[in-house]
C-alpha cells in the first residue's frame, strides 16, 4: 500500500496494516483492568478502572478536550499504592456516548451517576483542569459523597479581563456568539478531519505543545478511531473550545471558600494556552481551612503527564 | 393544526408550527418554559397581518425530547436561529422564558430578528441572577416525554446576570435596521428584565402595540 503518513486521507477502504495503524505503546502507560459503563439518565458513560476492585476507590475526572486514558500513566500509579483507580469518559468525550446536549450541570451529573456505581460512601475525588472545576462544584452540591477533594491545576481563576477596550470586547463577543450558531447550523453533518496517528499527535500539539510528540502519539491511539479514510478523534465533532455564557469564574471561587472537606491543589506554574493561570499568591485567600496547595514551579497545565510520579506520590501521601 | 415542519437542530429535531399564512415578513412565536406552541393563533397575535409560525423548544411539543438533559439557555437561542434559518428575517414574540430567547436570538441575529417582544409566561425569572446553592438534579424518566423534566428543572434554575442580559440588548440596538428593536410587554420584572427595561433602544408596550410596530414595513 502506500505510505498512509505520506500521502493523507484519501483512502477509501482500510488498507493493510502499516506503523501508522498501530496504536503504539508507552512506557508506564497501562490499558485499564476492568471497562464498564454507567447509564446517565439514558445517556451511556464509559468508566475505566485502574486496581483492585476491593481497594479504596478514587474518582478521576479528566480535562476539556481529554478524555479518560490520559490518566494512562497516572493511574497505574495509584492502583500500585493501592487504590482503585475510576476514571469516566464526560459525556462526548473519550468513549461516551456523543450526547444530544451538552452542559456543566450535566457533566455534574454524569459524575454523581459514576459515583454512584462505586458505592454510596464517600470518597476522594480528583479533578484536572475543567475536571477540577466540575468536582469543585459535586464537592460544594454533595459534601456527602466526597471524603478529599484533589485538584491538578484546575481551580477558579479570578481572572483579570483581557486588556481590550469595551468596544472591542462587545465586537469579539459578537462575533463569537455568531460563529457559534452558524456552526450548529452545519453541526448536524460534522465529523472530525481524519488523518494518520502521527498527524492527529501533530495537530493535538497545538493544546498540548509542552507534551512530547511520543505521548500524543499514544493519546491518538487510544482516543481516535480508526475509520476507512483514516484515524479520527472520538470526542464528539459538535464541541468545541471556548464558547460564551453568564457563568464568571469569581462565582466558583466562592465555591471553594465553603468546602468543608480536606482539600490538595497542585497548580503547574509555567503557563500554557490551555492553562488556567491560576497562581498560589491568587488563589490562597480562597482557599478553605483544611487545604494544602503545592506549586510544580517547572511544569505546565498538564501536570500528571508531565510528573505522574511526583503527582501520585502526593496525592497516595495525601490519602494515606 | 396541519402537521408541523421538522427542523434538525444538531441531534434535535424541532417542530415549526405554521399557525397563519399572510403577506409581509413572519411573526415566529417562542412558547414559554414548559408550555407548547398554541394550536391557533392566540388572540393577542390576531391582528398580525402576515404568516405567524410558533417554534417547540427542544425537550417540548412536538419536538424531541433528548436523552441526559444539559439545557442551556443558548442551546435554546439556537433552536431559535434553526428557524430563523428556515424562515428568513421575522418578527419574534416571546413569552416567559421565551422572552428570554427572544432577547438572545435578537442580539445574536440582528440582522435575521424584525423586533422581539418579551411577554409574560412561565419561566421568565430562571434562577435569578447569581448562583443559588448548587444542586445535582437527578432524574430517570422512564418513558421520555415533553416537557422533558430536565428542562423544567434545569431552565428554572439557570443563572440570567443583568449585564448579561443588557450586553445582548446593545448588540441588538447596535445591529438592528430599527430603531426599537426590543418591546418589553411584559409586567413581570425579574432583575435581568429590569436591567433590558432601562436600556436605550427598549420600549415599553403593550403586546399588540409591540407587534403593531413591528408589522410595519421595513424601513
Amino acid at each position: 500500500m502506500s505510505d498512509v503518513g505520506g500521502t493523507g486521507p484519501d483512502s477509501t477502504g482500510i488498507e493493510a496494516m502499516t506503523d501508522e495503524d498501530v496504536p503504539p505503546e508507552y512506557p508506564g502507560a497501562r490499558p485499564p483492568d476492568r471497562l464498564r459503563t454507567v447509564d446517565s439518565a439514558g445517556l451511556t458513560i464509559q468508566v475505566h478502572e485502574w486496581g483492585d476492585e476491593a481497594a479504596p476507590a478514587i474518582l478521576l475526572t479528566h480535562g476539556g478536550f481529554d478524555f479518560a486514558r490520559t490518566f494512562s500513566v497516572f493511574a497505574p500509579l495509584l492502583a500500585d499504592g493501592g487504590l482503585r483507580a475510576v476514571a469516566w469518559d464526560q459525556r462526548g468525550h473519550g468513549d461516551s456516548q456523543h450526547a444530544p446536549l451538552y452542559s456543566w450541570d450535566a457533566d455534574v451529573r454524569d459524575a454523581v451517576a459514576v459515583l454512584d456505581s462505586i458505592g454510596s460512601d464517600p470518597i476522594p475525588i480528583l479533578g484536572h483542569s475543567k475536571g477540577g472545576n466540575l468536582m469543585l462544584q459535586l464537592a460544594d452540591a454533595c459534601p456527602h459523597r466526597v471524603s478529599y477533594l484533589v485538584n491538578f491545576d484546575g481551580l477558579p481563576g479570578n481572572w483579570a479581563a483581557p486588556d481590550v477596550s469595551d468596544h472591542e470586547r462587545s465586537r469579539m463577543r459578537e462575533e463569537e456568539i455568531r460563529n457559534w450558531l452558524d456552526r450548529r447550523r452545519r453541526a448536524a453533518d460534522a465529523s472530525r478531519r481524519p488523518g494518520t496517528l502521527s498527524e492527529l499527535a501533530r495537530r493535538r500539539a497545538d493544546m498540548n505543545p509542552r507534551l512530547s510528540f511520543e505521548w500524543l502519539r499514544y493519546l491518538a491511539g487510544v482516543g481516535a478511531r480508526r475509520d476507512p479514510d483514516g484515524w479520527r478523534w472520538k470526542i464528539d465533532p459538535t464541541l468545541r473550545m471556548g464558547g460564551f455564557g453568564p457563568w464568571r469564574p469569581d462565582w466558583a471561587l466562592h465555591r471553594l471558600s465553603a468546602l468543608g472537606m480536606p482539600l490538595l491543589g497542585i497548580v503547574g506554574l509555567q503557563p500554557e494556552q490551555m492553562g488556567m493561570g491560576v497562581t498560589p499568591e491568587s488563589i490562597q485567600a480562597y482557599l478553605p481551612p483544611a487545604a494544602r496547595l503545592v506549586a510544580f514551579e517547572d511544569t505546565g497545565h498538564f501536570l500528571h503527564i508531565e510528573q505522574p510520579r511526583r503527582a501520585a506520590d502526593l496525592v497516595l501521601e495525601a490519602l494515606r | 393544526m396541519s402537521e408541523p415542519t421538522m427542523l434538525r437542530h444538531v441531534r434535535v429535531d424541532l417542530a415549526l408550527h405554521r399557525l397563519q399564512d399572510g403577506p409581509g415578513h413572519p411573526l415566529l412565536l417562542l412558547h414559554g418554559l414548559g408550555e407548547r406552541s398554541p394550536a391557533a393563533v392566540p388572540g393577542w397575535a390576531a391582528s398580525w397581518p402576515g404568516p405567524i409560525h410558533a417554534l417547540d423548544f427542544t425537550g417540548h411539543g412536538g419536538s424531541s425530547v433528548p436523552v441526559g438533559g444539559g439545557y442551556t439557555a443558548e442551546v435554546l437561542m439556537a433552536d431559535a436561529d434553526a428557524a430563523l434559518a428556515h424562515l428568513g428575517p421575522a418578527t419574534v414574540l416571546g413569552r416567559g422564558l421565551g422572552a428570554y430567547i427572544a432577547l438572545l436570538i435578537a442580539g445574536a441575529r440582528p440582522d435575521l430578528v424584525r423586533g422581539a417582544v418579551l411577554a409574560d409566561g412561565p419561566g421568565l425569572a430562571g434562577g435569578g441572577s447569581v448562583p443559588g446553592s448548587p444542586y445535582v438534579i437527578r432524574l430517570d424518566p422512564a418513558q421520555p416525554a415533553a416537557p422533558d423534566p430536565f428542562v423544567l428543572a434545569e431552565l428554572s434554575r439557570d443563572v440570567r446576570p443583568p449585564d448579561y442580559a443588557v450586553a445582548f440588548v446593545f448588540q441588538a440596538v447596535n445591529r438592528s435596521d430599527l430603531p426599537d428593536p426590543i418591546v418589553v410587554s411584559a409586567t413581570t420584572r425579574p432583575d435581568w428584565l429590569r436591567a433590558v427595561v432601562e436600556s436605550p433602544g427598549v420600549r415599553q408596550l403593550s403586546t399588540s402595540e409591540g407587534l403593531a410596530l413591528y408589522a410595519r414595513p421595513a424601513p
